[in-house]
């Protein structure tokens, strides 16, 4: 029982005082912020990573497991009650529970949120600890050439998971890329696209183009819909708790969510939300009451939600054991990651082994607060739903402009965030994905240094790059992931055609 | 946000959608300008230099403008809501106003003045009174992240008194 010792290591460092504290502190700023409207995990993640900035990498990386978890937690609050889903993920969970909050059982729907979402959180995060030393034993035989052919399935998956149509993805994504072109270039020093400007030659920050993308495009956007947006809180009427009836109709769908959740998030293939639209589907399906679906089933908000987030545990997996970010949020804790030095990967477990078991152990233990936290709590955080716009937005982005003069106190960074803000509000606009400039970014720059060292152990021979059958059969699910869905059509179409012939 | 944006039959060509294709081919254009620049300056010694990369983006980024103008072509680009300026313009007065201001009026005043400014953009209170509350609002935050968690935040008048 490797990993059972591991754990305990981590939980020995997680249950000091100070870390307790720290993963308090995050648990509760990470509900704060993702119960405002419109704000996802990611964004909370952006917004908050300054604050941790002078701690120390352990406790900093505690706290992010509370801010993560904290901000599901957070955003399921506020697409039950405001029906503003703040990520893609709890649009589902909107479809139903914001249905229930306006029948006046909002609290059973904040309840199956909450203890579903701690339930999966915790197989999710049991299966998290067993299963990572496994892929890590598998990921360090991969040679460069295979992390090249990962980093091209994460950003197939991305950009054709995210949004509707795979062209406005790969936009997106090339766009990030491009973003990550800039600055000195790691291997012969020689500046790209810096254009002369000193401050290009550090490349552009990950932090500020979240924050640009995710709160500066998001508030233009929203400010440029003028007054039509009207956004209703519905109160939390009646018992908060469940009736037995409740129950159980909730633990089999929390059960599925779980099962669905975590291998499709664990998947270098991701996104947290394809898993909540099956997990509906499959609920609706299976349902003794599929007459209620539309009009708040409960079991519509446990499965989906206990979905959302084991996947959210299951994307860690890629993320700690590969350094493969596959989900907005992901990419910002690898910028958490990467404010430190570190690089997640399989090194990872032998080098600083108790930071990692220490941040695992971590979210056990902000898991179990949280459902402490929550419940109790949910007339302040109700509270802050009534926030008004102006003084909202306003405070968003106050704390957007800190995060940014925090992490690089310069006029620059700061212009740098407005020309960002105005090119995500852009995509907003034109209904471009912006998750996927934020991985281009990321993952671009570790893309072409794999890409280099596979060609240059080759000497330049392009064909090692499909050499080992590892990348061979990754390209292959590339290929399925991004002409699958055209494949599919014309197949259809095809019949479509043939059979009324 | 759900209501029906209605569109001609006969619509005009999609304006904003080609402008979408052009900037991305500017942008393509643009680096593979730099990477031509890079290869010129330093002798390739192996032969994935620093300038390979950046070509491949910028085929990638030009067929996406390719597929953006044969979209627009086609009318398949998304209906988009009708936008209104003022509120943008607000808050971009907002952003532009703290950057020139954070240089020398220090962090409080400059975050004030786009707290009321953005609050002005989504039809908040007079300025008078939104300005002074975004002071004191930033000035707490300067004090708690600048004392509390040792962040260098830019100083000014206000944050000299402390």
């Amino acid at each position: 029982m490797e990993s059972f010792d591991a754990l305990l290591l981590g939980l020995s460092v997680a249950v000091q005082p100070q870390n307790l504290f720290y993963a308090f502190i995050g648990v509760l700023l990470g509900t704060a912020v993702g119960v405002l409207p419109g704000i996802g995990p990611a964004l909370t993640v952006a917004l908050l990573l300054p604050v941790t900035f002078k701690l120390d990498p352990g406790g900093s990386l505690i706290m992010f497991a509370g801010i993560y978890y904290g901000g599901m937690y957070g955003g399921s609050t506020s697409s039950i009650l405001l029906n503003t889903p703040g990520e893609s993920a709890s649009i589902i969970t909107a479809l139903e529970g914001n249905k229930m909050a306006r029948a006046g059982r909002g609290g059973p729907a904040l309840a199956t949120a909450a203890i579903g979402s701690f339930v999966a959180g915790l197989i999710a995060t049991i299966a998290l600890t067993f299963l990572a030393p496994w892929v890590v034993e598998i990921a360090l035989n991969f040679g460069p050439a295979d992390y090249f052919a990962l980093m091209v399935l994460a950003f197939t998956t991305v950009s054709a998971a995210f949004g509707g149509s795979a062209l406005r993805g790969l936009t997106a994504l090339f766009i990030g890329l491009s973003l990550g072109l800039v600055g000195i270039d790691l291997q012969t020093g020689q500046a790209r696209l810096a254009f002369g400007v000193p401050d290009l030659l550090d490349g552009v920050e990950v932090t500020t183009t979240a924050v640009a993308m995710f709160a500066l495009g998001e508030t233009l956007y929203i400010a440029s819909l003028g007054s039509r947006m009207r956004e209703t809180i519905e109160p939390v009427r009646g018992s908060l708790w469940m009736t037995a009836q409740d129950w159980a109709r909730s633990w089999k769908p929390w059960l599925r969510g779980t099962a669905l959740g975590f291998p499709i998030g664990a998947l270098p293939a991701g996104g947290a939300e394809i898993p909540t639209f099956l997990s509906y589907s499959a609920e609706k399906a299976l349902s003794k009451h599929p007459e209620e679906f539309g009009h708040g089933a409960i079991e519509g908000v446990a499965g989906p939600e206990a979905a959302n987030n084991a996947s959210a545990a299951g994307v860690l997996v890629p993320l700690l054991t590969l350094g493969l970010p596959t989900s907005a949020t992901a990419a910002m804790m690898l910028a958490g990651f990467q404010q430190y030095g570190i690089q997640p990967g399989p090194l990872l477990f032998s080098t600083n082994a108790d930071l990692v078991w220490g941040l695992i152990a971590s979210l056990f233990i902000a898991n179990t607060m949280l459902l402490v936290l929550n419940l109790p709590l949910i007339g302040m955080w109700v509270r802050l739903l009534s926030i008004p716009r102006p003084w909202l937005y306003g405070g968003i982005l106050v704390f957007a402009t800190l995060g940014t003069l925090g992490a690089n106190p310069s006029q620059f960074e700061l212009a740098m965030l407005a020309a960002l803000g105005l090119l995500g509000f852009a995509m907003r606009y034109f209904d471009y994905p912006v998750a996927p400039v934020i991985i281009g970014l990321i993952l671009g720059p570790l893309a072409e240094q794999q890409l280099r060292r596979a060609l240059a152990i080759s000497q330049g021979d392009p064909a090692a790059l499909f050499e080992s059958s590892i990348a061979i059969g990754i390209y292959a699910v590339c290929a399925i992931v991004l002409f699958g869905p055209v494949l599919w059509k014309l197949v259809q179409r095809k019949n479509g055609k043939t059979l009324p012939a | 946000m759900t209501s029906p944006t209605e569109r001609d039959v006969r619509t005009p060509p999609d304006r904003a959608a080609y402008a979408v294709a052009a900037l991305l081919a500017v942008l393509s254009g643009v680096i593979a300008w730099d990477a031509a620049h890079i290869s010129s300056t330093v002798a390739s010694y192996s032969r994935v230099g620093a300038a390979a990369f950046p070509y491949a983006i910028a085929g990638l980024v030009m067929a996406c403008a390719i597929g953006t103008a044969l979209a627009a072509w086609r009318g398949d680009f998304p209906d988009r809501e009708p936008m209104e300026f003022g509120p943008v313009a607000w808050i971009m007065g907002g952003l532009v106003a703290q950057i020139v201001l954070v240089g020398f009026a220090g962090f409080s005043i400059a975050t004030g003045v786009l707290f009321g400014l953005t609050a002005r953009g989504f039809g908040g209170k007079p300025l008078w009174l939104t300005i002074p509350i975004g002071i004191v609002l930033s000035f707490l935050l300067y004090v708690l992240f600048s004392k509390g968690l040792q962040l260098s935040l830019p100083q000014g008048p206000l944050e000299r008194l402390i």
